[in-house]
């Protein structure tokens, strides 16, 4: 395929089957491989959408300083386009983030204010929630409530899902900003009659969850319940195991996420075949594994890549 | 019936410091009540005019609640019940 610019190569991933994963003929797997976007991950979609967005109404403008809370890859995203297109970015990222995911931002050019890490992201989009307050004329676009997010999947992700997938029954994503589930989720329940929409969610340690009181809690403004079917939990110690298999049995080298969203579709098919049903599961593969790797969740025991991983933001 | 209740860092001040209680009850509302027995103060933390709080999430076997019967959610022995404060994910 050849494309003008590697902007312009964003999206139309591969769709691939699982068929070792895959609990029988009649529940299958799909992976749709986000990590062949240009950055590497499924952001790449919502942060040139959110950009093109602001430049049509003017917000954005040459020279223009962007502002954004992200723990990875959404800046990476962003700091590659903000390369190309003459932009200064900053972004607010928790210090409990792995190595691999600073060093990406610093050679695309983004600088980088770190948050603590204790409260993980909630903290990271308070700073910068107060450092918009302070320099008015930066622009935060803002990932957690800017409907460009959910937009992009809407328009692109979603259609590209149906297009390879008509017969889809499940769609499975990992819930962050809420943007890929929003998206995709409204495209395929307008077009595809009981389909389900399952939000797998990565459950962290417990420095994360450390508020000093319940009300500093936090719903991305994205986010709409009744566009869900479900929504699971999954820990590290499941996420970590999934990973794994996903390498060990289909090849694929995916990020610490996907595991988390491969465990949630499993449970999905085993659900579809203890009734009897026939299903076709299509899930996120939100980013490759390599970022990740110094986190140790890719060696040794189970039980070793659980301990590296607490206090970590491994999704 | 005993049903394993993780409890979050910010809510251990009402389990005596506690990470997981023990309740029972058929139902999550009714577990509630028998948690607040004995750990007074819980359930003003977790509901709200009858409803989950807007930031808590409280989940059965992994599955938010929500998306099964919220509180009036049927239990049964040797499921796991966790509680976690809503926060933002990684993005």
């Amino acid at each position: 395929m050849r494309y003008e610019s590697l902007l312009a190569s964003l999206g139309h991933t591969p769709l691939v089957g699982l068929p070792r994963l895959s609990p029988s003929p009649e529940v299958r797997l799909w992976a749709k491989l986000e990590d062949h976007n240009p950055t590497g991950s499924v952001k790449d979609r919502p942060a040139l959408r959110m950009i093109e967005a602001a430049e049509a109404d003017g917000t954005l403008q040459a020279g223009s300083t962007i502002l954004e809370p992200t723990s990875g890859n959404t800046g990476i995203s962003l700091a590659m386009a903000a390369k190309l297109k003459g932009y200064r970015l900053i972004c607010v990222m928790p210090e409990n983030t792995s190595e691999e995911r600073r060093q990406l931002l610093r050679m695309w050019g983004a600088e980088i204010i770190s948050s603590p890490a204790a409260g993980g992201s909630n903290e990271a989009v308070r700073v910068a929630k107060g450092l918009a307050a302070e320099h008015p004329d930066w622009v935060m676009l803002y990932q957690y409530g800017n409907p460009s997010n959910a937009a992009a999947h809407y328009e692109t992700t979603g259609p590209e899902l149906l297009e390879d997938l008509p017969e889809i029954t499940h769609f499975v994503a990992g819930l962050g900003t809420t943007g890929t589930l929003m998206g995709v989720g409204r495209y395929l329940r307008e077009k595809v009659p009981g389909v389900q929409i399952i939000a797998a969610e990565p459950r962290y340690g417990e420095l994360v969850y450390g508020l000093r009181n319940l009300d500093e809690g936090f719903v991305p403004e994205l986010y709409d319940e009744s566009v869900l079917t479900s929504r699971f939990s999954v820990g590290p110690r499941d996420a970590v195991k999934r990973t794994r298999e996903l390498l060990e049995l289909e090849g694929i080298f995916a990020g610490i996420s996907t595991g988390a969203v491969l465990h949630a579709a499993l449970g999905i098919g085993r659900k579809a075949m203890a009734a009897g049903a026939s299903a076709d599961i299509a899930f996120i593969v939100a980013d490759g594994g390599w970022k990740y790797l110094s986190t140790g969740a890719y060696e040794g025991t189970l039980d070793e890549a659980e301990d590296r991983l607490e206090g970590q933001l491994w999704a | 019936m005993a049903v394993e209740v993780r409890i979050p860092t910010i809510l251990r001040q009402y389990t005596g410091g506690a990470k997981v209680v023990e309740g029972g009850g058929d139902t999550l509302s009714a577990l509630i009540d028998d948690l607040e027995s004995r750990h007074e103060g819980l359930r003003d933390r977790l509901i709200e005019n009858g409803e989950l709080r807007r930031f808590v999430n409280i989940y059965v076997n992994d599955e938010d609640v929500r998306f099964l019967d919220g509180l009036k959610t049927s239990l049964s022995d040797a499921d796991s019940v966790t509680v976690l404060p809503a926060v933002a994910g990684g993005a």
